[in-house]
């Protein structure tokens, strides 16, 4: 299973308690595992990518193995070790505002 | 122990349904910028009970209760990060789910104008407005920023623009304002199936006679400095409309700077400023029973937007605008430089017509009795950014 970290408030905003894992189906690519954790949990639709253009917000940025993947193609396959749940898919909201 | 006296109830023709007070209950919704509040108390108005933060650290712009069922409740919550999310309830705020946040613009969404006069693609931003129907709980309106109207048929799991009022041909002229170019007022008129008035931000007001299939500006009379035409037919900041359920044909209007009165469904607007200290606000109120009592709350203008002298006046005419009363008992009279948003005022339906007022300092203040007596609820909560109430039996 895969394992995705997502900001606290979009836990809380998603009812999400304990860890989030997800079984994507091949190919595994950060839209696909995408597609998948806005099925699992509907409210989550629209807050990390535009629901319409599927474009990045600007505000989210997605790791993994130490790795900024933001700005790779949302089509390039992920890491074998976030594949296999070895390594979980971060998604981190930028620290901005203060 | 002596017994208050029965208050009488003030039945007359045409006035909003009036609830006993002694059985009533009051359900003040709170949207501010780090969460939602629900404040409840009896119709003394006196204790009152705080629940919240719900959505702890969201900016909540707008809760409000369907008038045919009031526990549910709709809330617009948005986020810089997360964008924006529109929840549900239907126990009375005790629980909430999120439904549909897909706001499309219908077809391509084009330009409006910029601050420097440049077209600028449309772009959906947040929703700063929901208006329940009055008919269906079921549908509900959301004021938009980028300007539009949406409209959704099955409590807020998908939205459908009503693009009649974004394409009936000014759209393209439209520029925002200084907190961006918002639809922030939606007015459901009671008494003509299918007349809607809405307002935007810095384009004007409009009315839709067809349940929103198509549109007119409605802006004759209105004048605006910043403006080379005075004739100009689009491009005033109105603030906020308001009309007395009774008597819907007469609407009121705080504008950037004026406050102004049209007794013809906005076909011509005049201005009832009068004696006000200033003419710039945001809010403007209808006293439950009474359609010529009318509240506005004047800041100084322009870049301050604070109480003008310090001094937190709600300010009420009894004659529709002719004349204007500083109301001040209970309220601070001295170093208050708070502001008060154009959604952050309301009023109940008891004999005694409640008034309600959030500032940007966190407080919210309550008038029992038509303005003349206020009281402190809270005093610091986040920024607060609308204030709805219900009157439930």
């Amino acid at each position: 299973m895969i394992q995705v970290v997502i900001p606290g408030p979009l836990r809380l905003l998603a009812k999400i308690e304990g860890e989030v894992e997800l079984d994507v189906p091949a190919p595994v690519t950060q839209r696909t595992l995408l597609d998948q954790l806005e099925r699992k949990y509907p409210a989550l639709l629209g807050t990390l990518r535009d629901s319409k253009s599927g474009r990045r917000r600007d505000f989210i940025r997605f790791f993994a193995e130490g790795q900024d993947l933001s700005h790779q193609s949302p089509d390039d396959p992920l890491p074998e070790s976030v594949v296999q749940g070895r390594e979980p898919y971060l998604v981190i909201g930028a620290i901005a505002g203060g | 122990m002596q017994r208050r006296p029965e208050k009488r109830l003030n039945c007359r023709p045409g006035s909003a349904q009036i609830e006993p007070a002694r059985m009533s209950k009051i359900r003040l919704l709170a949207g501010t910028r780090k969460g939602a509040f629900i404040l409840t108390s009896d119709g003394e108005r006196q204790k009152w009970e705080v629940s919240g933060p719900h959505f702890p650290g969201w900016e909540i712009y707008h809760l409000k209760g369907s008038p045919v069922n009031p526990d549910r409740l709709y809330a617009s919550q948005t986020s810089g990060w997360f964008g924006q999310v529109i929840q549900r309830s239907d126990d009375g705020g005790l629980t909430w789910a999120a439904v549909g946040n897909q706001f499309h613009y219908e077809g391509e969404p084009g330009t409006h104008q910029w601050y420097d006069g440049t077209p600028h693609p449309w772009e959906f931003k947040r929703v700063w407005h929901l208006e329940p129907d009055l008919h269906d709980a079921e549908v509900v309106y959301a004021g938009v920023e980028d300007a539009a109207l949406f409209r959704s048929d099955d409590g807020g799991q998908s939205w459908k623009e009503l693009a009649g009022l974004r394409g009936h041909g000014t759209g393209p002229d439209w520029q925002p304002g200084a907190g961006g170019m918002c639809l922030h007022t939606i007015l459901l008129d009671p008494k003509t199936s299918g007349r809607i008035f809405v307002a935007i931000s810095a384009a004007g007001a409009f009315r839709s006679d067809d349940h929103g299939q198509s549109w007119k500006p409605i802006n004759k009379g209105l004048h605006s400095e910043f403006i080379a035409d005075p004739t100009a037919e689009i491009g005033h900041c109105v603030h906020r409309l308001a009309m007395h359920p009774s008597r819907p044909e007469v609407l009121f209007m705080q504008k950037h700077w004026d406050v102004m009165r049209s007794d013809d469904s906005g076909e011509s607007w005049r201005e009832i400023s009068n004696n006000l200290p200033s003419d710039f606000g945001f809010p403007i109120e209808v006293h439950a029973h009474d359609p010529e009592t009318i509240y506005v709350i004047p800041l100084k203008s322009d870049s301050e937007r604070y109480p003008p002298e310090g001094k937190l006046r709600v300010y009420r005419s009894r004659n529709g605008g002719e004349h204007w009363e500083a109301l001040t008992q209970g309220l601070p009279q001295s170093d208050c430089y708070v502001n008060i948003l154009r959604d952050a005022t309301c009023v109940d339906t008891l004999p005694e017509c409640g008034i309600y007022f959030g500032t940007t300092g966190g407080q919210i203040y309550v008038s029992p009795d038509g303005g003349d007596h206020w009281q402190t609820i809270v005093r610091d909560l986040p920024a607060v950014l609308s204030v709805e109430v219900q009157t439930l039996p």
